[in-house]
């Protein structure tokens, strides 16, 4: 095993118990894309570049575009419901 | 059940578990020793057979093309749902749209924006490529069709989201989602009527290297960029609609 | 040292799991269940990897060269995206569920009525 691929793996590890303990959702999202990258990086050390490509894209953009458009609608529902109460 | 009984379970389930999986995967094969045959009759057959230089595009649309197909219907299913769980809630919401004077564009500066705006043809060109080239380099439909999704979405970024509203056509995203997945599945039929299986290759492989080569692999290639893109796109749409919600009169 | 990747995909799995089960919040359950779902990646992936190996691309190596296994990467490349799309739909019934019971807290939510 390379040095790249286990410092790899242990910035994984590490990102995805960071992305469990960002108890913010919106928080989460950024941390989650950072872990996207740090998982792209994983899989280019272990020399799957079709992957690296996929992760890069749907962990780095897509995913975290989600989550916030989520939150962004439910922000919102609760804006009108406190201004009509 | 009250959390701290629940934490507990959890705790002695997860422990178990944790003791049969290192147990399990210590008795895999160490790292960089995996002696599968069919990964290298795989991998050392696809240049020879089908003239096409990546082997992971061929492994995926020609010799596990059935496993692709119903990945994209998964796909298709879940950006189908994702359609009538928000349209149905759209349609019986009494959410209103933000007031005039508070809509603005959705990147304040200009120079965001124009960098936006001057990201989205390259981003393009690049997406395309990348989905054309599958079957000679990394890439493919999966890829590309992804990565055209963030060059259309980056139109929304850099632009008002009020003047998208035109811009975005929802429906060509959902006509180009539905193309490529039925494009995939009749492109198996072609296989079923001239080749004798479904899914099989049945366009000749032409020469190494060359853009048309690999059979039908482009084919697919495409097919799969279109479904990729759209449902992608159609997901994102219905996110965003919701905060573009209008009864009818309030323009 | 060998047991490394495998370990980081137990960890992972395991982390998610935690995540899911002491979430106070839909949304943070979801990201965490893509947590969950990259482990499974790195295991695949950890199989398949040949030590000296190279990308399994023959457009400029030789034939004979040693290449890493195929099969898992064409497994993990449909599962990225299909996957991202599965973790829109559970956001979706996230929004849906806070229209219903005005909260996101899955402590809080009773059952669906009809």
């Amino acid at each position: 095993m390379t040095a790249v691929q286990a410092v790899a793996l242990v910035a994984v590890a590490l990102g995805g118990t960071a992305v469990v303990f960002a108890r913010d959702p919106a928080r989460q999202a950024l941390v989650s894309s950072v872990f996207g990258i740090s998982l792209a990086v994983l899989f280019l050390a272990f020399q799957a570049p079709d992957v690296a490509l996929s992760q890069v894209v749907v962990g780095a953009v897509a995913l975290p575009a989600m989550i916030m458009l989520t939150l962004r609608k439910i922000i919102r529902r609760e804006e009108v419901d406190r201004g009509e109460r | 059940m009250s959390s701290r009984v629940r934490y507990a379970v959890f705790g002695t389930g997860a422990l178990g578990l944790a003791v049969l999986l290192v147990w399990g995967l210590a008795g895999l094969p160490d790292l960089g020793d995996f002696a599968g045959r069919y990964g290298h009759v795989l991998a050392h057959s696809a240049v020879p057979q089908r003239k096409a230089t990546s082997s992971i595009s061929v492994t995926t649309f020609d010799y596990r093309g059935i496993d692709t197909l119903i990945e994209e219907f998964i796909l298709f299913t879940a950006a189908v749902g994702v359609m009538v769980l928000l349209r149905v809630q759209r349609a019986e919401e009494e959410v209103p749209a933000e007031p005039e004077a508070v809509r603005r564009p959705t990147a304040r500066s200009a120079s965001l924006r124009s960098l936006g705006a001057a990201l989205v043809g390259p981003i393009l060109v690049l997406g395309i490529y990348i989905v054309v080239h599958g079957h000679l380099t990394p890439g493919g439909g999966f890829q590309g069709g992804v990565i055209l999704m963030t060059a259309l979405f980056l139109i929304y970024l850099a632009g008002s989201h009020m003047n998208l509203g035109r811009l975005r056509p929802l429906g060509a995203m959902e006509a180009s989602e539905g193309v490529g997945a039925a494009g995939f599945a009749v492109i198996g039929l072609g296989g079923v009527v001239l080749a004798g299986s479904y899914l099989e290759n049945f366009i000749a492989p032409g020469q190494v290297g060359y853009l048309v080569s690999g059979g039908d692999l482009p084919l697919l290639n495409i097919a799969v960029g279109l479904e990729v893109m759209g449902a992608l796109l159609v997901v994102l749409g219905e996110f965003l609609d919701q905060r573009l919600l209008m009864k009818k009169g309030q323009a | 040292m060998s047991f490394l990747p495998y370990g980081v995909a137990a960890w992972l799995l395991l982390i998610g799991l935690y995540g899911i089960v002491t979430s106070r919040n839909l949304v943070h359950l979801i990201v965490c269940l893509t947590v969950v779902q990259s482990s499974t990646y790195v295991l695949l992936l950890a199989i398949g990897y040949r030590s000296g190996g190279t990308a399994p691309i023959f457009a400029d190596i030789p034939s004979s060269r040693r290449v890493v296994d195929p099969i898992v990467a064409t497994l993990t490349l449909t599962d990225v995206v299909v996957e991202a799309t599965v973790a829109a739909l559970l956001l979706a019934l996230a929004v849906q569920a806070h229209r219903r019971f005005g909260t996101l807290d899955p402590n809080e939510m009773g059952a669906l009525r009809g």
